[in-house]
């Protein structure tokens, strides 16, 4: 049993370096975009083995309880993604904007970057994860910059720099975690091991921990995109191909806020260290109220929502922040439901753009009379993402809001101003994109739309009913998150 | 531990703080480069002491690969950009020279200020370099965000890198793993500066981030 499991772990880190290898050698583009759908479909295949069989933790990989969750959710929307992937980029290849040589480059990269989420999500070594989170940041950056125009070229300039500056703030905690641990473990792979770093941590200097834990916060935190620190993330999102937007958006904003809560979980171990709640805290609802007012004035429709990615991050760290069973139950909710709702809306809006030829929403106007599936897919996708009922976001929401209103009522009015904000800037926006009298090209679209009507019904069916067995595994790693 | 061991390794780590100075206020891109070059070299001598003292060969891998990579090949590569690009002319600042070393004499103190209190008991050694490798990652940032020019700030970022490898040597016995990755990503990174110093190149004949702003989608 415990071999198939660590088959199965080393089999979610080895399909994705194959398929990398392989895309990066076939010339044929037809062939690629499908060896890449069936990497993604066998390392999401084999993901969900760990629900049943799970290796026991060696030095360098772990599965647990906590990560499970997050290698699924990140396979999963990996393999839908791919699938979006094969439709857009046949568009683009029709259209010139990429060539077969950098088609090539940007399948090799994209299972690149499967494997570097994996392997950060999986690593039960510190340094490791971090590897693994700088090579993510790496093949984003390079994918960001894809098209070559100034704009993109900007953008992944800027996600460079602050990324490498986050990331480099992040090793020197890394290295303040090692010294802290060093004194109680002793030297060597165990003072950087996850499971050991969680059930010494009470005998850690608290001192070096509090210090280690503001690096890492600002360090991965500038990942997660929370303001201040979000400056690359419209950029990043609006300028490179939509495929990358939606699995940055989607996952790679959560595989870093996992690497915060793995920090965050030894903090909490530590009765001397300083309580990591009202720092994330802030920078949640900081993060919230910033990003809702400056949805009102967008103008591309990518930056937008990627703008709204900032918000539900600063959501789920806000949850996280106020721990407690109750609103860490509600923010792995809202996590997974945002990962689902928000690649599904970028699905959507690739194939606008791409129909319309054009990301500013002054161009675009009447979709649902014009694109009636892809229009009535955005109308869908916004509704859930602003949290109205009976989607499974405002269930989620509504946890973390009633969740704070009991322990601190005056966070809870903040935030849930935030949201209301948002709601309205979005609610607008979406009335002028897709009702009215249509304005632009009309042409048609030879999209899938399979993968975003997946992730929207699958968002709605657990604002409905969500399975006792689901209930009872989040409200365990609630309890983990302390 | 012998007096001199730790008086050397002062040296050093001091020693880089002093060169990280010296990069905050070159206005000429080879003056610039020249001083990066002697900051790698510096780190590598700093870590080659670690790796005798704590007697950890592995650490000469490092030592080794800071000073062929950082200290050699990367500043030569990038003076064949500069001149390639003829863009060898004076740098543009953000505020004076004087205020900004002023800053940086505050961040050291301060970087002193927080570091030595709360590292109380993980020995002399560590102690001392992890603030002055503090103060030189403070430094690099600081060099970064006073910086217009592109090549000024992949220099600035090299330097927080070399402050980090002297964090993590002078951790003692931190695993492998972490000094390779670091070497190891710094190379990754520098193809990717490559590549991205060629693509702009292409694109707007200079490397200045000031005119990358022009082409920001929200100001049409």
């Amino acid at each position: 049993m415990n071999s198939l499991g660590l088959t199965l772990a080393r089999a979610i880190l080895v399909i994705p370096v194959i398929s990398a290898g392989l895309l990066a050698l076939f010339p044929d583009d037809r062939f690629t975009a499908r060896v890449n759908v069936l990497g993604t479909l066998l390392t999401f295949l084999a993901s969900t083995g760990l629900f049943f069989v799970r290796p026991e933790p060696s030095p360098f990989l772990i599965v647990d309880d906590v990560n499970v969750v997050f290698i699924v959710l990140t396979t999963f929307v990996g393999f839908t993604t791919s699938v979006f992937s094969g439709s857009y980029i046949a568009h683009e290849l029709e259209h010139g904007r990429l060539t077969p040589v950098y088609l090539r480059f940007y399948h090799a990269m994209y299972q690149t970057l499967m494997f570097a989420m994996n392997l950060a999500l999986l690593a039960n070594n510190v340094g490791l994860m971090w590897v693994a989170v700088e090579l993510a940041t790496l093949t984003t950056v390079l994918m960001v910059g894809i098209y070559r125009t100034p704009a993109a070229l900007e953008a992944a300039w800027k996600y460079f720099i602050l990324g490498s500056v986050g990331i480099a703030l992040a090793l020197f905690g890394t290295i303040l975690v090692y010294l802290a641990a060093r004194s109680v473990v002793g030297e060597g792979l165990d003072a950087m091991a996850w499971n050991v770093l969680v059930t010494r941590a009470a005998a850690f200097d608290p001192a070096l921990l509090n210090l280690a834990f503001v690096f890492l916060l600002l360090g991965y935190g500038t990942k997660v995109g929370l303001a201040p620190l979000h400056a690359w993330l419209p950029d990043a999102h609006a300028e490179g191909p939509t495929p990358i937007s939606a699995v940055l958006s989607g996952l790679l904003l959560n595989v870093a806020l996992f690497a915060v809560l793995r920090f965050k979980m030894v903090m909490s171990a530590n009765p001397g260290a300083l309580a990591p709640g009202p720092l994330m805290v802030s920078l949640g609802l900081v993060s919230v109220l910033f990003a809702a007012f400056m949805l009102y004035r967008r103008h591309d429709i990518k930056r937008m929502f990627a703008y709204s990615s900032i918000e539900h991050m600063g959501i789920v760290t806000f949850a996280f922040g106020m721990g407690g069973p109750l609103a860490n139950f509600a923010g792995l909710l809202h996590m997974t439901y945002h990962s689902l709702t928000k690649s599904a809306i970028f699905f959507s809006v690739g194939h606008i753009a791409q129909v319309k030829g054009t990301q500013a929403m002054a161009d675009i106007r009447g979709l649902t009379v014009s694109h009636p599936v892809l229009g009535w897919g955005l109308v869908l996708g916004v509704i859930t993402i602003v949290g109205l009922p009976p989607t499974g976001i405002f269930m989620s929401e509504f946890l973390i809001i009633t969740s704070t209103f009991a322990r601190q009522p005056a966070l809870a009015l903040a935030l849930a101003l935030g949201l209301l904000v948002a709601l309205g800037a979005l609610l607008l926006r979406l009335n002028g994109l897709a009702f009215g009298n249509p304005y632009g090209s009309e042409a048609r679209s030879k999209a899938s739309f399979a993968p975003m009507f997946a992730h929207l019904a699958l968002v709605l069916a657990a604002g409905i009913y969500l399975p006792p067995a689901l209930v009872s595994w989040f409200q365990h790693v609630a309890k983990l998150l302390g | 531990m012998d007096r001199f061991v730790l008086d050397v390794a002062h040296l050093f780590a001091g020693g880089l703080v002093l060169v990280s100075f010296l990069l905050l206020y070159q206005d000429r891109m080879f003056g610039l480069l020249n001083t990066f070059a002697l900051h790698a070299l510096v780190v590598s001598l700093s870590v080659a002491w670690q790796a005798y003292i704590q007697a950890a060969p592995h650490l000469y891998i490092t030592a080794a690969i800071a000073l062929i990579v950082k200290a050699i090949i990367i500043p030569v590569a990038l003076h064949r950009i500069i001149v390639h690009l003829g863009i060898h002319r004076t740098i543009e600042t953000v505020g004076g020279i004087g205020q900004t070393m002023l800053a940086g004499i505050a961040l050291v103190a301060l970087s002193i200020l927080v570091m030595l209190p709360i590292t109380a008991e993980a020995g002399t050694l560590a102690r001392e370099d992890l603030a002055f490798s503090l103060s030189v990652i403070l430094l690099g940032l600081l060099m970064m965000i006073s910086r217009r020019n592109a090549v000024s700030q992949v220099i600035g970022f090299m330097s927080i890198e070399n402050g980090l490898i002297l964090a993590a040597t002078a951790a003692k016995g931190m695993p492998l793993v972490v000094e390779i990755s670091v070497a190891f990503s710094i190379l990754v990174a520098l193809i990717v500066i490559g590549i991205f110093l060629f693509r702009i190149r292409e694109r707007f004949d200079t490397v200045d981030v000031h005119a990358l702003e022009r082409f920001r989608g929200e100001r049409a």
